[in-house]
């Protein structure tokens, strides 16, 4: 149970001068839920960037170990083959199918796991009817639990913003990663919104199975949900601990979380 | 009345520029041959008169937009009850639907026997059209691909007939399927290299492709004949039995009128298939869909094959009708006419592409006066239409569903 | 290696690129501010060439010399040109600036038809012949035929407008706001940059250009038609493309390596392909340089 799932070793990440990330390490145990903190530019979506295949480190390992399987190092494969290895993401910015029904954003985080092509697509054959139809019932169920099943045939971009972000996890679930990553899922949300959020995060985890990592700024939200947090700055990885030992880390509070954090 | 006066002058002041910026072009007509000028007062007038109502009317229709009205108003004119009649919800029941399909259906296997031959070659010309609007549909509508070169597969398809039965006495029947499966590897091939590239790059490369394709027909002569074409292709025989001319525009038609409805069957599975969400998950955010497990190459380039495959399809049956094909049929002019039908007919929509292809092609026929005007009116319907209805007469309509506490239903949404 | 034709070649490519380089940098302006294809941009060159010759004819009747025939015809023609463009963008792109780009383009392609079409019915269809305006010049006599007086032409003239063109864009208050709004036009407006007046500038600095490029090529081939807009209009783009669209020294760079290449692949390898060389080499450079070949790669920030 305690085994790590994601393991990122020594990853430097540079765009040509820039160098993003630095000799980051770190790892992510089945069942965890661990926060990615830093201040704005710290490296913290290119790190993220790098574990779900959108570039390569430019040096490093990233390996997983999903539960049951094998040990694989992904550093270098394509997004959707990552996608489909069972890490899946949300993103900083909201990048939905803005003008698909929300239910049909769902059904495409079930694209890797579905088989038919393009002559199961044309004959309908029983196996493809039972396919979509299950795809459909599935959906819906993931749209229940996140609370959004009544926004099934709105248009993803009239959905209001909380509601948005809400569908990017929803549809993340439906890829049945076993590792979770949230890209600033509390961006822009109000208080109550945040609250809805940390007990969604942590029922994902408890009764979907699915580890989490997230990138975040809400330090509230952070402290609340995580167990463990990495700290980076400038690329590189300047502390790591549980929350209370975060809060009390100079280090820290010297990069970064100053007057923010309330006891 | 307050209003009316600076509306007066606005509408004054741009007819006045109108009349400046035409009058070297539509008032002053010289012929260099013979050293003469002729001056078409006329000309000026009509525009300071067309200019000034025109504006006015733009202007309406601008601030409408901007208010997000509907354009037309039709409340003021038709009686209430008439109007909360949705039509588009009226036909998505299915008691409406069915019925109004075997009419149609009915109607349009009566057709070619009622209207006469010259009738219904055209509209055999406007159903290879709806074929063509439905294939590309699948690449630009639901793909976002900006291919601007689908005459290129339509040429594919056309040769592969015209070629094969001229030399070697190819079937009209092996040819068919044959035209559009080498359109289809041929979408492959081109799609390969364009993978990379956005948007508007995509689009001037498809158009190369299409263009360097017509330019190697027209000089190519020993493949292709040059720009003499190929002549004397043979109509499709019926069971082996050669048909007079008039028989084969109906079995033509009939052929055309059974494709379309295959295409539209087949189409709309694609559409509603994982793989038809994966092309609109790829339009929409093709980040995105990676991070979901999208394998972007091969979406793609199915999405550019399968688009192709009507187009080669409807070539083969071009040869076939018109027996005579040459490299000018498959001009820029050729994809942009099939872009002007799904963009007027509303892109995605199954009867928006009908629609189109419909207006697009018998319209210019039944307003013979306008034929001179045609592109003109072309023109101005592509730049009107994206201004003010960019969705096309039949917007698309996203599928909907109803969750019951026991099962499921598809709603509406049902074009 | 006969050198002769070699340098024929050479002058004729650069006579080419000239002209495509003074089209290719008003679709690269335009797209690099508005991010849109102006697929009407070629008819706005033809328009030009037609004014050009309208005005000249007109006025050759009254026995003016040449040379100010053709200064007043290229004005008048800058002139319309300029307000063909400008009109243009107020009618169909500017109601479309929040549009997608698909719309865009559409109504562009839409906007081009239109005018082939209008200058097709109240003109002609046929040919129609450029009165000579460019008299021989004497010194060209000793170069046995290489160099035209045109030609000659061709060259200073693009020299100068491609430097003040430079200077405008370095030096000048306009040339600032168009960098600026071309890079984010959210930020521009709110530095107080007036975005429509800016864009309105852009297409009309750029219809000059291709309406300069029109009545040079005319003087030089010695007729137009209406449809020269629409062929010009896409080797020009390709040009731009080529260079990386967006970017006004690749539009130049783009439009030379164009001319050139067409020029000796012609002379070499075929006439019958001439068109093809334009669009193989852009597929071959998109293929290994997607952003063409001063092209700023456009990395999506994820």
């Amino acid at each position: 149970m305690s085994d790590s799932i994601l393991d990122a070793k020594n990853v430097t990440m540079n765009f040509g001068g820039l160098r993003a990330l630095n000799n980051v390490s770190m790892s992510i145990r089945q069942g965890e839920i661990v926060a990615l903190i830093g201040p704005n530019g710290a490296g913290k979506t290119t790190f993220f960037n790098c574990v779900t295949g959108v570039y390569p480190p430019s040096e490093g390992t990233i390996t997983i170990t999903p539960p049951g399987k094998s040990q694989e190092v992904i550093n270098g494969l394509a997004p959707h083959v990552v996608a489909e290895k069972g890490l899946a993401r949300t993103f900083q910015n909201i990048r939905l199918f803005q003008n698909m029904t929300v239910l049909e954003n769902v059904m495409i985080g079930r694209h890797a796991r579905l088989k038919s092509g393009i002559l199961g697509a044309i004959f309908r054959d029983g196996s493809t009817r039972e396919e979509e139809e299950k795809v459909i019932h599935d959906s819906y169920e993931i749209l229940k639990k996140i609370e959004l099943e009544k926004y099934v045939n709105e248009v993803a971009k009239n959905l209001p913003y909380g509601a948005q972000r809400l569908l990017e996890i929803a549809r993340a679930l439906a890829t049945e990663p076993f590792l979770l990553l949230l890209d600033e899922p509390a961006a822009g949300m109000n208080p109550k919104e945040t609250g809805h959020l940390d007990d969604l995060i942590v029922r994902i985890r408890d009764t979907e199975k699915v580890t989490i990592f997230l990138i975040e700024h809400d330090m509230s939200l952070v402290m609340r949900v995580s167990e463990r947090i990495y700290v980076v700055d400038y690329g590189q990885l300047i502390a790591e601990g549980t929350p209370a030992e975060i809060k009390r880390n100079p280090v820290v509070i010297k990069a970064y979380l100053g007057e923010e954090v309330n006891a | 009345m307050k209003k009316l006066l600076p509306e007066l002058k606005k509408s004054f002041v741009t007819a006045l520029w109108f009349v400046f910026l035409t009058f070297p072009i539509l008032v002053i007509k010289v012929n260099t041959v013979r050293n003469t000028i002729l001056w078409r007062w006329a000309n000026m007038i009509a525009v300071f008169v067309m200019t000034m109502i025109f504006s006015w009317v733009w202007r309406r229709l601008l601030e409408k937009r901007a208010r997000g009205e509907r354009l037309v108003d039709l409340s003021r004119v038709l009686p209430r009850n008439l109007l909360d009649i949705d039509i588009k919800t009226v036909f998505a029941r299915k008691k409406v639907s069915r019925p109004a399909l075997v009419v149609l259906l009915v109607l349009a296997v009566l057709f070619p026997f009622i209207a006469g031959m010259y009738q219904t070659n055209i509209v055999t010309t406007a159903l290879m059209y709806v074929i063509l609007g439905l294939g590309l549909n699948i690449v630009i509508s639901l793909g976002g691909l900006l291919q601007l070169g689908y005459a290129a597969f339509y040429a594919v398809g056309a040769y592969t007939y015209g070629i094969l039965n001229t030399r070697f006495g190819l079937n009209f029947w092996i040819a068919l399927p044959l035209g559009a499966v080498l359109a289809m590897l041929f979408g492959i091939l081109l799609g390969f290299p364009v993978l990379r590239l956005k948007g508007d790059y995509l689009a001037i490369v498809t158009l190369g492709f299409a263009e360097i394709c017509r330019i190697v027909l027209e000089n190519w002569n020993d493949f292709s004949s040059g720009p003499s074409g190929i002549n004397k292709i043979a109509r499709p025989p019926l069971f082996g039995i050669k048909l007079t001319v008039p028989q084969s525009v109906i079995y033509l038609y009939f052929i055309t009128l059974a494709l379309v409805v295959l295409t539209v069957f087949v189409v709309r599975r694609l559409e509603n298939s994982r793989l038809g969400r994966a092309w609109e998950a790829m339009r929409e955010d093709s980040v995105a869909s990676e991070a979901m497990g999208v394998n972007l190459t091969i979406t793609k380039l199915s999405a550019f094959a399968l688009g192709a495959f009507w187009a080669g399809l409807v070539g083969v049956l071009f040869a076939a009708k018109t027996t005579f094909i040459n490299p000018a049929s498959f001009t820029l002019m050729e994809s942009i006419l099939v872009l002007c039908i799904i963009v007027l007919g509303g892109m995605g929509s199954t009867a928006g592409v009908i629609i189109g292809a419909l207006i697009i092609i018998l319209l210019p026929e039944y307003l013979r006066a306008f034929t001179q005007y045609r592109m003109l009116l072309y023109g101005s319907i592509l730049i009107l239409m994206m201004v003010f209805r960019p969705g096309g007469i039949i917007p698309k309509v996203r599928k909907s569903y109803v969750f019951k506490a026991d099962g499921k239903i598809e709603g509406a949404g049902h074009e | 290696m006969d050198l002769n034709y070699l340098l024929q070649l050479f002058i004729s490519g650069m006579t080419r690129g000239s002209i495509y380089a003074l089209i290719a940098l008003g679709y690269t302006m335009v797209y690099g501010i508005v991010q849109l294809i102006n697929f009407a941009h070629g008819e706005i060159y033809m328009i030009g060439a037609f004014t050009a010759l309208i005005v000249a004819t007109v006025l050759n009747m009254t026995g003016m010399p040449g040379i100010y025939v053709f200064a007043i015809a290229m004005a008048v023609a800058i002139v319309y040109s300029a307000a063909y463009g400008f009109t243009m963008e107020k009618i169909a792109y500017k109601p479309l600036r929040n549009a997608p780009r698909l719309s865009a383009l559409i109504s562009a392609i839409g906007m081009s038809y239109f005018l082939q079409n209008y200058v097709l019915l109240a003109q002609t269809s046929d040919f129609v012949s450029f009165p000579r305006l460019i008299p021989k010049f004497r010194f060209l006599e000793g170069a046995g035929g290489m160099l035209s007086s045109t030609q000659v032409v061709i060259f200073l003239v693009t020299a100068v407008v491609m430097v003040l063109l430079t200077l405008l864009i370095k030096f000048t208050k306009i040339g600032k706001a168009m960098r600026a709004t071309a890079q984010d036009k959210t930020m521009a407006l709110l530095v107080g940059i007036n975005i429509n007046q800016i864009i309105a500038v852009t297409f009309v600095i750029g219809s000059a250009m291709a309406a300069i490029g029109g009545v040079l090529i005319s003087s030089h081939v010695g007729q137009i038609n209406f449809y020269i807009g629409f062929i010009a209009g896409i080797k020009a783009f390709v040009a731009a493309v080529l260079g990386g669209i967006g970017s006004i020294p690749g539009a130049v760079l783009g439009s030379f390596v164009l001319g050139l290449t067409e020029s000796f692949g012609t002379g070499y390898i075929s006439s019958d392909y001439e068109d093809v060389f334009a669009f193989i080499i852009l597929v071959l450079i998109l293929i290994f340089r997607p952003s063409g070949l001063l092209g700023k790669s456009q990395k999506e920030k994820i």
